[in-house]
């Protein structure tokens, strides 16, 4: 019973996330007005001074929404012309990489040639902050490390800062970036680790300017000018000023990314529609509604009481997948709609696997809890092993650990993520919320199996 | 029921459609879609649409968007000498890259083996021997050359393209082609724990009459949405529900008729032995 009250109580909370808008009734009860109010949710609070303010809707991909569309340029003036195409070929991987990095899912990178003209096109779906998208994509992430030039001021008397004589060091001599803390104040700061090369050149340069300012500079302007306090032959750094965090990670990202081969321009910036064409994503929908509505009259026909049940279970399942998708939040494309029906299918064993187990236990004679609690014991040996293998696939395609020789591309990202995520959910609600259910309502007077009784 | 009886004709009946599939991987190949080759966009007046469609029929042209009278067309890559066959005015040319780099097939590839590897320990671990992994990972590679054989012909027969779609629906099989294996593995595992003494024939006949059922059933479940999806479905996701249809029949064919045959006869060789 207490786990029925946390099922319930856990559906109403998924069921307001997913409200689509804001309820408002007035009503009259006992000669009084009173106005119910339930607002349509949003993600909205204070957290550390920071406004964190997100709206729940459905992220939804291009294939689906249609999203943004960038054009760039890339000036190949100083490029041979035998080496054009490789050029553009490699500032798409890097620009590929930094969108995947950034976190867009399921974007589209791809070259453009025609009429001397070399471009990327860039899609991105559903992004809230085009303006930060493109900064990124659109940073050549030049990082330099110069001196600076002082003369003296007439006007004030002190030296003045007049320009910086770029050094050896430079963003190729990096081997990674990442974001860190500050030991002392916990500032968020940017550490950088140099390849052999350049830990050289970099201790030479701080014995050479010992006590003296170096500037660095990223795409043009001064990150930080800290004084050198000793010679630093190992090969570490750290870029600190005051980052927040999400700029100190940017940052990590541009550099891990590498730097441009050729400068690139924004060209264009406008809105695509959707690739697959609302008429095709409406009819697919319809098509998935036939197919549910056939699944469970299939399964009410065959399990009966039993069946129904797991098709409620089926629908707290997809309730709470649905407010998973949109707290996450995920990018919904048609890869990724496909991991979740593949994940319904799963759940949608794992029940026909319990009821299986369950009728043989009652052919042995078994009374009604004690077969359901068995059919449970026996099918979860199998449902755990089956589902583990799946997750394994999930794993692999999903690449968390961004190995080079796998798969790193939106689209099969996407995929592997909903399928894990629906595995996991599906766990917990075939396991958990249907067996409550069925506990529940499954009273030996009550069981309309058919087939059951001989 | 004694289904090893006739494990050769079920052997039979796979080979029987993957010999044609392989034939044809190996003399027409796949097809691929502009999402992996690239193609063109060719900006023309509507006028002179007929003229173009025509004069590049055999580059797959499709009108892709269209604003008063001007539309874009695009086609396989072509060139510009392509081009200026059709004599058409053209407003504007440009030959676009892939949406996705064949290194995506390969890295697809990569997966799959990396997950055989890694599902084949799972199996074999789950099951305390390595014969069941190793007839798992067999049925499941027999699932992916039925889905890429099929789709050669069909490639090659009705023009059907391997787009960025198919790599979902061939991954989707995979996960439940071994999905479906592990569940009827389960039944043979109860019973060597019930049952000692059992043979694995007799294990492997009864743990395909009890499952069967379950097989069927959970077949037919997906096997509903995804004619569902066929029949009332968008054009640009039919190749997808197509794959999918293929993939989940195999998959489901393959689990009891051809993982457990596969057991089996590994059995008896080595007892022969």
């Amino acid at each position: 019973m207490k786990n029925f009250v946390l099922v319930l109580v856990l559906t109403l909370i998924c069921a307001y996330i997913n409200l689509p808008f804001t309820i408002s009734r007035g009503f009259r009860v006992l000669n009084k007005d009173f106005q119910f109010t339930l607002p349509k949710p949003e993600i909205n609070f204070k957290f550390q001074d920071k406004q964190i303010k997100r709206s729940l809707d459905f992220k939804q991909g291009l294939d689906l929404r249609g999203g943004v569309q960038v054009t760039l340029d890339a000036d190949m003036k100083d490029i041979p012309d035998d080496q054009k195409n490789t050029a553009l070929e490699s500032v798409k991987s890097i620009i590929s990489r930094r969108v995947d990095l950034y976190g867009v899912s399921e974007s589209v990178v791809r070259t453009s040639v025609g009429g001397g003209q070399y471009r990327i096109i860039v899609e991105l779906p559903g992004v809230s902050d085009p303006q930060k998208a493109l900064t990124l994509i659109g940073q050549t992430a030049e990082l330099i490390f110069a001196t600076p030039v002082y003369k003296d001021s007439t006007v004030s008397g002190q030296p003045e800062l007049v320009d910086f004589q770029p050094t050896e060091l430079t963003g190729k001599d990096l081997e990674s970036a990442s974001l860190t803390f500050e030991s002392q104040d916990r500032q968020p700061s940017v550490s950088l680790k140099f390849k052999s090369e350049g830990s050289d050149k970099f201790s030479k340069i701080t014995e050479a300017y010992l006590n003296k300012p170096v500037a660095i500079i990223l795409d043009g302007s001064i990150l930080t000018m800290p004084t050198v306090q000793s010679v630093i032959s190992n090969g570490q750094a750290v870029i600190s000023g005051s980052f927040t965090i999400e700029q100190a990670k940017l940052m990590a990202t541009q550099l891990n990314a590498g730097a441009l081969p050729v400068p690139i321009k924004i060209l264009t910036q406008k809105n695509i529609s959707a690739t697959l064409g609302a008429d095709s994503i409406k009819q697919s929908l319809i098509a998935g509604g036939v197919g549910l509505i056939t699944v469970s009259v299939y399964m009410i026909l065959q399990y009966g009481l039993m069946g129904f049940i797991s098709i409620i279970g089926l629908l707290i399942y997809a309730l709470i997948t649905a407010t998973l998708y949109r707290l996450i939040p995920v990018t919904l494309s048609l890869p990724g709609v496909a991991g979740f029906v593949l994940s319904v299918g799963m759940a949608v064993d794992s029940n026909i696997l319990i009821f299986e187990s369950f009728k043989e236990e009652k052919r042995d004679g078994k009374p009604t809890s004690v077969a359901l609690e068995l059919a449970f014991g026996r099918a979860w040996d199998s449902i755990k092993d089956a589902n583990a293998a799946t997750i394994i696939t999930g794993l692999i395609l999903f690449n968390p650990l961004n190995w080079s020789f796998l798969n790193s591309s939106g689209t099969v990202r996407g995929f592997a993520f909903t399928l894990i995520l629906g595995i996991l959910t599906s766990l917990f609600t075939g396991v958990f919320v249907t067996r409550t259910l069925l506990r529940l309502f499954i009273k030996p007077k009550k069981l309309l199996i058919k087939k059951s009784d001989h | 029921m004694d289904w090893m009886k006739y494990r050769f004709i079920y052997f039979a009946i796979s080979l029987l459609i993957i010999i044609p599939g392989v034939y044809s991987l190996f003399r027409y190949g796949l097809k691929l879609s502009i999402d992996f080759t690239g193609g063109s966009n060719i900006a023309i007046s509507i006028t002179d649409k007929d003229k173009l469609l025509d004069g590049l029929k055999d580059y797959s042209p499709e009108v892709i968007s269209q604003s008063g009278n001007n539309i874009t067309i695009r086609t396989k890559t072509i060139t510009q000498e392509q081009l200026d066959k059709t004599q058409v005015t053209v407003s504007a040319f440009e030959t676009l890259g892939p949406a996705m780099g064949q290194e995506t097939i390969k890295k697809t590839i990569y997966a799959i083996i990396l997950a055989s590897t890694l599902l084949l320990i799972h199996i074999s671990r789950a099951f305390k021997q390595l014969k069941f992994g190793v007839s798992a990972i067999i049925a499941m590679l027999h699932d992916s050359l039925v889905l890429l054989g099929s789709f050669s012909l069909l490639g090659h027969f009705f023009n059907i393209e391997i787009d960025l779609l198919f790599v979902t629906a061939m991954l989707t099989v995979l996960s439940f082609s071994v999905h479906d294996t592990i569940v009827v593995y389960d039944r043979i595992r109860e019973m060597t724990n019930k049952k000692h003494g059992m043979d694995i024939r007799s294990m492997a006949n009864q743990a395909l009459s009890e499952t069967m059922v379950r097989s069927i059933v959970n077949s037919l479940t997906i096997i509903f949405m995804l004619i569902a999806l066929v029949l009332l479905g968008g054009d640009t996701t039919r190749n997808f529900a197509i794959a999918l249809l293929i993939g989940s029949i195999s998959g489901a064919y393959s689990s009891p008729f051809n993982a457990v045959p596969i057991l089996v006869t590994w059995d008896q060789f080595r007892s022969k032995k």
